[in-house]
């Protein structure tokens, strides 16, 4: 998440007034692992989302408890310089001083309680920032060098009961103007321009939906994730079924991500305490083994295509990780390094894993 | 002459005046006549006297030999013997000449009489052969006479004799000149009369003189008035013919005439097939108004009974009188005889599927059977008939699409009355629920879905075995015997049926995830405990029923009984995975809605153990009544008597110290992260989701396993605030209480529930736990 080096990750369950944000450097030349702690003294952190335009900016929701109450709200907030240039001149110092971030602004949810989730445009200058609270989407705008956001527009779920948005993704596709959300069981496509529904999923999981992730390289494709234990693939242009549906983890799956460069490598976890790499090749961008018209240009050609699709890559699980003992909230990949990926789970046990190498050099050569 | 003197003196002391000579000599030469003819007879003498076999018969010494000589014998005698057995000897021979001299005149004296009349006989038979040798000779100058008489006679005739010849000869002639003459009359009065056969005999007989003499002119005027009449003759036979109605013998005679008349062939056979085709087609006609829409059809077997003996019965006339007639038109004709059959039999067929389909509906298979017995039987005939027009193959595939169409009909019919079953059992255990709390009785609505697909399936089995009873004509074709009964039978409709039985029950797992789906879960596990049924004992029981009344043969491959109760046994996992999974996810639900509605921060002290907690606990224990309806108990994991007495070690203070200390060192998180490390290493993971036995232990263990795994995860999404975190302690310690003795291994429910209170802990700022004593005491209390 964080732009052009390492990995961060929301450590959502801290049980402190007072989070802290752990930034964590790995160098791959030298396996080493650095860690930096940043104070985040507004409350308990339940999301975080790092700005694409300035990688010293991020957005999160936290708790606030007062008078006995417990306030979930969203701030963009500026990290200090030093940890912004990515240096790691000084670990030792970095780790014991906790450095504070600073405050840039709020997201005023005086109207609009119990912020879920922030999302920022993925493409854009890091101006326009989604919140999701209870049943509302709020879009931002963010001026001033982000000292100061402006609702710029919202939309909310009519309906019966308590709605609610448990998680959102901005899709990178159609220059950054849809949003998809998650409420309960249904999976809802927002246009950003209008406000307005595009489409819904009904029932997408059979039980709550934890997260999605959108294809970066197919436009119309979507992966959910839910507490049926099962992770759905999707295209939007037909909601009534799933494009696949895998079924590997044994309780809630709480994450799911696509690789950000090669879409067939998708990562989830669950508090079944595992982490899955799977290779989704049947319904990835990348086209396996070469096309029939090639085969009859020479024989040598012919001989190459013959190897190729005697091996065509079925879609299957890649690897499963059982390192973490509890149950595993949050994975991602680096977004420097398109092979590696971390997860967190609930004791705070950071696993940062590597794309098998025989994998890695399938998909390259 | 010695041995006449020698035996001068006995002989002469006989009384008697023959000569001694002739009377010495007479039985030696019967004596030597007798050895003569016994030689002649090759009986040697020894033996025909019974004398010793020593003698030669050549001896001239033996008295009796036939080369006897009185020299030699005497001599012999006289040189050999003393005086006095020569002189026994004489009085020896005196007395055997006296015996044999007496014997002679006893012969004598006995058979003179009858020498005496043979010689009257004699001398009459002489006088009457001279009478008849005169009367002889009468005779033939008698005869002689007559013969002469004769010569004349016939001399005289002669001429006479010729002439009448003659006459004769011409009197036949004219008598025929007569017929032909008269020939045009007759002809034209046998029209008239209608007496077409006579016509057309004298026509036949007439023929071939007039072609002979058609040059006189004469003959050429009776031929011409012939030809206009035979025209018209064969134009009436043509008429009549035409006309038809008058039934198919006559036509066949008809056309026998025609033919005889000497008509083209070719142009009746046509004729006489376009005439059957018309009566047929009427035949057709008629049965195709039974079958039409607005009249209630008759019953098939009604049906096929007209068509056998309306059109088959007239096809089959046809076909005989056709190949009687039309014998002579060779391969042609029967292959013009074989196309006709073929077109009108696939008519009448279609007529006939027409009418089975609407028999497809339903009804009875033995009416059905009996029809189709009938159907075939009936086209066996014409089926000899028509070799060529496979009219009976016909009517066989005809049979086998029925019979394949039935089964087809049964397993529908099997499909429906489990669909039927399962809805009936729907409204079962809808019903008393409403009605009260009284449990549904599980274990008799098993039994009944159970022996009522049982008796469906024999039920069908039967009907279907109907086809294959030894009196239906079509049983012993290979298609009954073979493909019918192991494809047909075993693998269509029963395997078929137990696998669609699968399938709908597992599409029940299936079902798009609305919350707990519309199937009552009762139903799954009530389908799970079938599908266990069927794999363990009524499998096998079905399908050696079919193998038996069908005697399936093993040309065909088929589905074992393995794979099928494999089949089934998956499908009985798979539905009570989906029980577990559905019963858990109702129980967390109710959880889940506990813990994210309630303000865990500004609550009160707990006092009392939360409603929704007892809720848990009866929802569970009636889960537990249910499942021990359909299920075995199962093993539980060997634990100390008494466990409910166990106190949560999780409030061991150090541990508390350990993981809630708020620091930001770098080494106290490492302590953290070591400690809870350390305690799970030694415990095994959980899979929540995971299959389960067929036993009530093990579905309840899943259950509960689901329910505390989704209250843990809730539970840390929430803040607690210090009397949250009580109450939670409070809420757990009474399901450790009560949960404990449904699950396999207890230590289970130990492990979630420290988790959840450790976790509720943790996300308390200000942890101060309950005392385990109060805990106690509210649990008991409430």
């Amino acid at each position: 998440m964080w732009p052009h080096r390492g990995i961060s990750l929301q450590a959502p369950i801290l049980p402190e007034k007072e989070g802290e944000i752990h930034i964590i450097d790995f160098d791959d030349e030298n396996n080493i692992i650095n860690k930096n702690v940043l104070l985040h003294q507004a409350g308990e952190i339940w999301h975080i989302s790092a700005s694409p335009a300035d990688r010293g900016v991020l957005a999160t929701c936290y708790n606030r408890t007062s008078d006995s109450k417990v306030l979930t709200c969203a701030a963009v907030w500026r990290m200090p310089k030093e940890l912004e240039s990515g240096s790691h001149e000084s670990p030792d110092d970095s780790s014991s001083t906790a450095q504070t971030l600073e405050l840039l602004c709020h997201l005023d949810n005086t109207a609009h309680s119990n912020m879920a989730c922030v999302v920022w445009e993925p493409m854009g200058d890091g101006k326009k920032i989604i919140s999701l609270a209870d049943n509302h989407i709020l879009l931002w705008d963010l001026q001033e060098s982000s000292s100061q956001a402006v609702l710029a527009s919202s939309a909310s779920l009519g309906g019966k009961g308590q709605l609610k948005f448990t998680s959102g993704r901005w899709s990178p596709h159609h220059n950054c103007t849809q949003v998809a959300t998650a409420n309960d069981t249904t999976l809802r496509g927002w246009d950003t321009r209008s406000m307005s529904q595009i489409y819904c999923i009904e029932n997408a999981h059979g039980q709550l939906v934890r997260d999605l992730d959108f294809n970066p390289n197919k436009q119309y494709y979507l992966a959910s994730c839910g507490d049926d234990c099962k992770v759905k693939f999707w295209d939007t242009r037909n909601v009534t079924e799933p494009v696949k549906t895998l079924e590997e983890h044994s309780h809630w799956v709480w994450n799911v991500r696509y690789n950000h460069s090669h879409d067939q490598l998708v990562l989830t976890g669950s508090s079944d305490s595992r982490v899955i790499l799977s290779n989704m090749v049947s319904i990835s961008s990348e086209p396996f083994g070469h096309l029939v018209d090639d085969d009859d240009i020479s024989d040598q050609e012919d001989h190459r295509s013959e190897e190729k699709s005697k091996e065509p890559l079925q879609d299957n699980v890649i690897a499963t990780y059982e390192e973490h003992e509890d149950s595993v909230y949050a994975v991602d990949w680096s977004s420097a390094d398109p092979w590696l990926f971390a997860s967190l789970s609930y004791d705070g046990r950071l696993v940062i894993n590597r794309v098998p190498r025989a994998l890695k050099y399938h998909i390259l050569l | 002459m010695a041995a006449a003197a020698a035996a001068g003196p006995s002989p002469g002391s006989r009384p008697g005046d023959s000569p001694e000579g002739p009377e010495g000599e007479a039985p030696e030469r019967r004596r030597k006549a007798h050895g003569m003819l016994k030689l002649y007879y090759g009986l040697s003498e020894g033996e025909a006297a019974g004398r010793p076999a020593g003698p030669d018969p050549l001896d001239p010494t033996d008295l009796n030999g036939a080369h006897f000589d009185p020299e030699v014998y005497l001599d012999k005698l006289r040189r050999e013997c003393p005086l006095a057995q020569l002189m026994d000897s004489e009085t020896d021979m005196v007395r055997q000449i006296r015996a044999l001299d007496s014997d002679m005149q006893t012969l004598v004296y006995e058979n003179y009489n009858k020498f005496i009349s043979a010689t009257d006989t004699i001398r009459k038979m002489k006088n009457d052969f001279r009478k008849m040798e005169d009367e002889m000779d009468r005779l033939a100058t008698n005869m002689a006479v007559i013969t002469d008489f004769s010569a004349r006679i016939s001399a005289t005739l002669q001429d006479r004799h010729e002439r009448i010849t003659k006459l004769a000869g011409v009197h036949a002639l004219l008598r025929k000149l007569q017929f032909l003459f008269e020939l045009p009359s007759r002809l034209t009065k046998c029209v008239e009369l209608g007496a077409y056969g006579q016509a057309v005999r004298y026509q036949g007989r007439a023929q071939a003189v007039l072609q002979q003499y058609q040059h006189l002119p004469s003959f050429r005027a009776i031929q011409d008035d012939c030809q206009v009449i035979t025209a018209r003759l064969a134009q009436q036979l043509r008429q009549r013919f035409r006309e038809g109605g008058s039934g198919a013998p006559e036509q066949a005679e008809c056309v026998e005439l025609l033919l005889a008349l000497g008509e083209p062939a070719e142009e009746l056979c046509e004729e006489f097939l376009a005439h059957a085709r018309g009566r047929l087609e009427e035949e057709l006609r008629s049965l195709e108004a039974e079958l039409g829409p607005s009249p209630p059809a008759p019953d098939v077997l009604e049906f096929t009974d007209h068509g056998g003996s309306g059109f088959v019965g007239g096809l089959c006339q046809v076909a005989a009188a056709y190949q009687e007639l039309f014998a002579a038109q060779g391969p042609a004709g029967a292959e013009r005889l074989a196309a006709f059959a073929r077109e009108l039999g696939s008519r009448y067929f279609a007529l006939v599927e027409r009418r089975l389909a609407q028999e497809q509906g339903g009804g009875d298979n033995s009416l059905l059977v009996r029809a189709l017995d009938r159907f075939h039987r009936r086209l066996r005939a014409p089926g000899a008939l028509l070799a060529a027009a496979g009219l009976s193959e016909a009517a066989t595939e005809i049979v086998e699409r029925v019979a394949r169409e039935r089964l087809g009909h049964h397993l529908q019919g099997l499909r429906a009355a489990f669909l039927g079953c399962l809805t009936d059992v729907r409204q079962a255990l809808a019903a008393p629920r409403v009605a009260g709390k009284e449990g549904p009785g599980l274990a008799e609505l098993l039994a009944n879905v159970a022996s009522s697909i049982l008796s469906h399936i024999k039920a069908s089995l039967a009907a279907v075995h109907l086809f294959t009873a030894k009196e239906v004509s079509f049983s012993n074709k290979p298609y009954f015997r073979g493909e019918f009964c192991s494809q047909g039978v075993r693998e269509g409709l029963i395997v078929g049926f137990i696998r669609s039985m699968c399938q709908t029950a597992q599409s029940f797992c299936d079902s798009p995830g609305e919350k707990g789906g519309a199937t009552p879960p009762a139903l799954l596990l009530l389908l799970s405990r079938l599908c266990l049924d069927y794999e363990t004992a009524t499998i096998s029981y079905i399908l050696t029923l079919t193998d038996e009344q069908f005697l399936v043969q093993d040309q065909f491959p088929v589905t074992p009984v393995s794979t099928l109760c494999a089949e089934a046994r998956e499908t009985a996992r798979r539905l009570l995975t989906h029980y577990v999974k559905v019963q858990g996810l109702v129980i967390s639900q109710m959880l889940r809605k506990s813990v994210e509605t309630r303000d865990w921060l500004s609550t009160l002290e707990p006092r009392n153990v939360r409603a929704v907690m007892k809720r848990v606990v009866e929802d569970t224990t009636a889960i537990d009544v249910q499942v021990g309806l359909l299920y075995e108990e199962g093993v539980r994991k060997a634990q100390s008597s008494d466990s409910s007495k166990r106190t949560f070690s999780v409030y061991s203070s150090s541990r508390q110290q350990g993981r809630y200390a708020p620091s930001y060192t770098p080494s106290a998180p490492m302590d953290t992260n070591l400690l809870s490390n350390i305690q799970k290493l030694f415990s095994e993971r959980i899979d929540v989701f995971s299959p389960v036995e067929f036993n009530k232990v093990s579905v309840l263990t899943g259950i509960i396993k689901i329910s505390l795994k989704t209250l843990l995860e809730c539970v840390r999404l929430r803040t607690f605030g210090r009397f949250g975190l009580q109450q939670v302690q409070v809420d757990c310690h009474f399901l450790q209480l009560y949960l404990w003795r449904f699950v396999a291994d207890e230590e289970l429910v130990h492990l979630l529930l420290d988790e959840v209170v450790a976790s509720a802990a943790l996300r308390c700022p200000d942890p101060v736990p309950m005392e385990p004593s109060v805990v106690e005491v509210i649990c008991e209390r409430g």
